[in-house]
């Protein structure tokens, strides 16, 4: 090792990647059966990847130097030797030529700063500022019979046109306990990875209406399906199967002038109860996939609609 | 003879007399001699070709996809004449009217997957011939931002014909994006320009496809290149012949020294 020149490359035979490899296969297993495994299975990759590191390392580390015992100068012997004198430190320099480098390094990052920040700022920001959608009028109350879901469908931004189309759907659930008008709105999106949940149940057609552009079409449904992964709802929008991870997203309502008005998106973790007396656990909305509530909601601490609205 | 030789020699001034004004203000020929007359070890095989194959696959995606954008328009607006997207139809014109659409819209479409299909062969290659060992770590760190760069194009064109397949393929890709912690999901709501899918996703999916990831991916397969070109193709496993030999000592140092044997030096 001590002679320069040759250096070898490839690091010796080693085990350690086996029990390494063993340590990552029981955690994704784990990840699957039990968190048990997974913990068993992180503490040996963990384990074993530092062992690995370390034999890895070895070479660029270095081996450790040994250390020659101290020694001391009696006290005498360092009074007899006077230390030099000292040359004068030479003063520090600052040539022109470090002063144009620094200066062009400076002016041309300042530049490119003029021109990079607005670019940048422009590609990302448009997408998180001034995203607040318009009150949906889905028309009079009367068109939402009691205790049935009705797919509404609607533009969200009628400028935008056909790409805004949305879909929700509504139940009207009479009166709360205290006397409060109670509505149901269920957005279609899946709150796996966004896919448009179908009722499962049949349409009424025959009934279907347009009501300044919002289409209605009551529908017999106790339960809604997704037909990408298989994601399962209840009647109340809690998931009872696949891969969702939280119930579906729902609307806040108001009634202006005996319309129903779709205010804005809410994520929900679950339902508790059924129609006017069901108790919500909401969230500020996020995009589908994401969990807002339990442990797994950690890794989420920040969603956009929380900073920007 | 004599006269045979020198109006060969004749010859070869009028061919090399302009090569060689070129590259004393250039240095392209030598760059092209250095780029192209390397060493290879004596047993290298087709294997070995799959890193041009997936070069060539990336140029034939390059040229089809620069023609297809003089047609193609990315608008979600409804065409008024067709009752479709604007978008959608641009790609039925471009398949069923133009001449020659349907066969250069076939070759970007499904020159995609090769492209990918060739990266990860080439990659399986590099990988099993231990070619991406020392001094070639960083061809291969490239190579895999350059795998990654391709997924990104997949990912950003599978949008642009806009039809009913797209937009939820779209739709769910962007939401695994923001599954991620942390910040997936402001990665998710970036790519979607605001909460949902809208007519400024077609565009920014557009703009991406076209210039910013192309442009990257450019940038990256230079690179790359340019370390194959440097640090030579490896030995395959099996062989014999030690590796790692350095490049041949003698360059030659002006054109008209390399391109004729024994034309003698000239600078």
């Amino acid at each position: 090792m001590s002679d320069s020149g040759t250096h070898n490359h490839t690091p010796g035979p080693s085990l350690w990647p086996l029990g390494f490899a063993v340590g990552v296969a029981c955690l994704l297993l784990g990840l699957v059966i039990s968190w048990v495994v997974a913990v068993i299975g992180l503490v040996l990759a963990v384990v074993f990847g530092l062992l690995w590191a370390r034999d890895v390392s070895l070479d660029v580390r270095g081996r450790a130097p040994e250390i020659e015992p101290e020694t001391r100068v009696v006290a005498d012997e360092a009074a007899e030797a006077p230390a030099p004198a000292a040359a004068p430190a030479p003063l520090p320099t600052y040539t022109r030529s470090r002063f144009l480098e620094a200066s062009t390094i400076g002016i041309g990052a300042a530049i490119g700063a003029i021109v990079t920040v607005p670019s940048l700022g422009f590609m990302v920001l448009p997408s998180f500022t001034n995203v607040e959608e318009e009150d949906i009028d889905l028309g009079p109350i009367d068109n939402f019979p009691q205790g049935t879901y009705v797919i509404a469908s609607y533009l969200a931004n009628p400028r935008a046109g056909e790409v805004s189309r949305r879909t929700a759907f509504v139940r009207n659930n009479g009166f709360t306990d205290a006397g409060e008008p109670s509505f149901t709105i269920l957005y279609s999106r899946c709150v796996h990875l966004g896919c448009p949940v179908q009722p499962n149940g049949p349409i009424d057609e025959a009934a279907k209406k347009d009501v300044d552009g919002v289409e209605l079409r009551p529908v017999l449904a106790q339960s809604f399906g997704c037909p990408c992964h298989g994601g399962l709802y209840d009647a109340e929008g809690n998931r009872s199967a696949g891969p969702p991870v939280r119930a579906l997203d729902r609307y806040t309502f108001s009634i202006k002038n005996g319309n129903l008005v779709l205010n804005e998106l809410y994520a929900v973790g679950s339902v508790a109860g059924t129609g006017a007396n069901a108790a919500i656990s909401s969230y500020p909305w996020t995009v589908p996939g994401v969990h807002v509530d339990g442990a797994e909601a950690w890794l989420y601490p920040i969603v956009p609609s929380q900073v920007t609205g | 003879m004599a006269g045979k030789a020198s109006r060969q020699s004749v010859v070869q001034q009028a061919v090399l007399a302009p090569l060689d004004w070129v590259d004393e203000r250039t240095g392209a020929v030598r760059g092209t001699k250095w780029f192209l007359f390397r060493n290879v070890p004596r047993d290298t095989s087709w294997m070995q070709t799959l890193g041009s194959a997936a070069l060539t696959a990336f140029i034939v995606q390059a040229l089809t996809g620069g023609i297809l954008a003089m047609y193609y328009e990315p608008s979600s607006r409804i065409n008024p004449n067709t009752g479709k997207p604007v978008a959608y139809s641009s790609i039925e014109f471009i398949t069923n009217e133009l001449t020659w659409g349907w066969l250069v819209r076939g070759m970007h479409r499904w020159g995609a997957s090769v492209f990918i299909i060739l990266l990860f062969l080439h990659m399986g290659r590099v990988f099993l011939f231990g070619a991406y060992k020392y001094p070639r770590e960083l061809t291969w760190i490239t190579g895999v931002l350059i795998l990654v760069t391709g997924m990104l194009m997949g990912f950003t064109g599978y949008l642009l014909p806009w039809d009913q397949t797209a937009y939820w393929a779209s739709a769910v890709g962007i939401n695994l994006n923001g599954t991620a912690p942390f910040l997936g999901p402001w990665l998710a709501q970036f790519l979607a320009g605001g909460p949902e899918i809208g007519s400024e996703t077609l565009a920014k999916f557009y703009a991406l496809h076209m210039i910013l990831i192309p442009g990257a991916l450019i940038a990256l397969i230079g690179v790359h290149i340019y370390l194959v070109t440097r640090l030579g193709v490896s030995s395959p496993p099996w062989s014999r012949e030690a590796a790692g030999r350095e490049r041949a000592a003698a360059e030659p140092t002006s054109a008209k020294a390399g391109l004729v044997r024994g034309s003698g030096g000239g600078d």
